[in-house]
């Protein structure tokens, strides 16, 4: 059982945090959220939908939301057919896809990459592709699992700043999962502290990095916590 | 004149085989062109059953998946006249197969070549897909894809692999003589390939042309893989775009 006790909520339009040691269930979190395995008991709603049904009930609701991951995830092929994909799954007409894969690109600051294959792109480009990629069908709620923790600092930053202004003015609900306490105090309003698959405390997140309620939570944000 | 040993063949052989090809030698284009025709079809039939099989073991969880991919790679190893032997005893006049009077044609022998190109063709491409790495399968997913949505994309990202499976399975026809030769019956003009056209001339003693045909075969699966190589490569960046057109949405 990798997650217990798991209950969690995030506002909509918010920037949610969850901050945890390795192994404390982060990504099964959000692997939950997306939709991609099934709780064996337990409640998850999107939008006050519960997401319990059949595979066409969640697909659609999958198709709300978009997931990044540590590792880009690209499919062998041109930056162009990548960032395009989960519009072409989702039926869009290709003058449509054109337009807005041409605008995402611009966003990512990679503007005349269509025609590379993602094999020559280096990790930092390659990461913005796959946010391209995401962020391209609009969707409502935004997973984020360490999405820069193999990235220089100005990459990160690059990253922070597209996830930031998606937030701001496509009022893009974000949760991202992070070993980066400075990340998580830099982007989110709220953060959820998770251990051993419980989540210790959530709050805002003055108060979880200031005032932490738990005495883990605490030992966690200074640093003092071993694992 | 001072022997060479083989070699002598080899050279003669060599020659030979320019000298029919540019020559145009009618016999020897025939012969070409059953094998091409026998294997060619053979490829095509194994990968239409070969890829579909492969690709759904590697990609649904059924009880028995594990002992079937065991019969997979057993059938993978299949002697070509085994097969050629049990073929001859179904289709033979006596055999559960008479009535369909197929022994000793082509169709006999595409029959043999299927049943040997078709486990390959399986097998390559059952490996090819499970190598797709599995977070790139779950990405699909996460996407928003639909099951066969999903199967498409990780077919396109194993396309090498399925490209190689087509490529060893022809590699494997028209290579392939025990099977034919006893089913197809090495029939001048009807049923002689390539390969039983070999053994035919080396039994004969005339080596210098199964050399020459050795060549011809050789020369011939060297031509297809550059063809289906280039083909590849070609389509590489195109194949993502070729699914716009093609595509269906699902709500
Ligand atoms: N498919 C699985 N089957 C069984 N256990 C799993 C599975 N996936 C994850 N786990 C276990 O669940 C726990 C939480 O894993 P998870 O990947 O969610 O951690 P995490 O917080 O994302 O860690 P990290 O920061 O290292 O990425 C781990 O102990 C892991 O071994
Ligand atoms: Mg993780």
């Amino acid at each position: 059982m990798a997650l217990r006790n798991a209950s969690l909520s995030v506002n909509k339009g918010e920037i949610l945090a969850i901050i945890g040691p390795s192994g404390a269930g982060k990504t099964t979190l959000l692997r939950l959220v997306n939709l991609l395995i099934q709780p064996t008991s337990g409640l998850i709603l999107f939008n006050d939908v519960n997401t319990s049904g059949d595979d066409k009930h969640q697909r659609s609701l999958r198709r709300q939301m978009s997931l990044v991951l540590q590792y880009p995830a690209l499919f062998d092929t041109t930056v162009f057919n990548n960032v395009a994909l989960g519009l072409k799954i989702r039926g869009c007409p290709e003058t449509v896809i054109k337009e807005k894969v041409d605008n995402m690109l611009a966003v990512v600051g990679l503007s005349g990459f269509e025609k590379r294959m993602v094999k020559t792109l280096s990790g930092g480009e390659a990461q913005r592709i796959a946010l391209a990629r995401a962020l391209v069908t609009e969707p409502k709620l935004l997973l984020l699992d360490e999405p820069t923790s193999n990235l220089d600092p100005k990459n990160v930053s690059i990253i922070e700043d597209i996830v930031r202004a998606a937030n701001t003015k496509s009022q893009v609900t974000v949760v991202l999962a992070t070993h980066n306490l400075n990340q998580a105090k830099r982007l989110a309003q709220r953060v959820a502290f998770i251990l051993d698959g419980e989540i210790v405390e959530e709050g805002a997140s003055k108060e979880i990095f200031e005032q932490p309620k738990d005495e883990r939570t605490a030992t966690y944000v200074d640093g003092r916590m071993i694992y | 004149m001072i022997y060479l040993g083989g070699w002598e063949e080899i050279g003669f052989g060599l020659f030979r085989a320019l000298q029919l090809i540019f020559s145009g030698d009618p016999e020897v284009l025939r012969i070409t062109l059953i094998s091409l025709r026998v294997s060619g079809t053979a490829t095509l039939l194994g990968a239409a059953i070969g890829i579909p099989v492969g690709a759904s073991i590697a990609l649904r969880r059924f009880p028995a998946r594990t002992l079937l991919i065991s019969v997979i790679n057993t059938l993978m190893g299949l002697p070509p006249v085994v097969v050629g032997l049990f073929l001859y005893l179904m289709l033979s006049n006596f055999g559960p197969m008479g009535f369909l009077r197929l022994l000793y044609t082509p169709e006999a022998m595409v029959l043999a070549q299927l049943v040997l190109v078709a486990p390959i063709t399986a097998g390559v491409t059952l490996s090819a897909v499970s190598n797709v790495d599995a977070r790139l399968k779950e990405m699909a997913v996460s996407l928003g894809a639909d099951p066969l949505q999903e199967v498409r994309i990780i077919l396109r990202e194993a396309r090498l692999g399925l490209l190689t499976a087509v490529i060893v399975g022809f590699g494997s026809a028209i290579s392939e003589v025990g099977a034919i030769m006893m089913v197809g019956g090495n029939l001048l003009g009807y049923t002689r390939a390539l390969t039983t056209a070999i053994v035919l001339l080396t039994n004969q003693g005339a080596f210098t042309e199964a050399i020459a045909l050795g060549i011809i075969l050789l020369g011939l699966a060297f031509a297809i893989n550059i063809l289906l190589t280039y083909l590849q490569l070609r389509t590489k960046a195109g194949l993502f775009a070729a699914e716009t057109e093609r595509h269906h949405p699902v709500t």
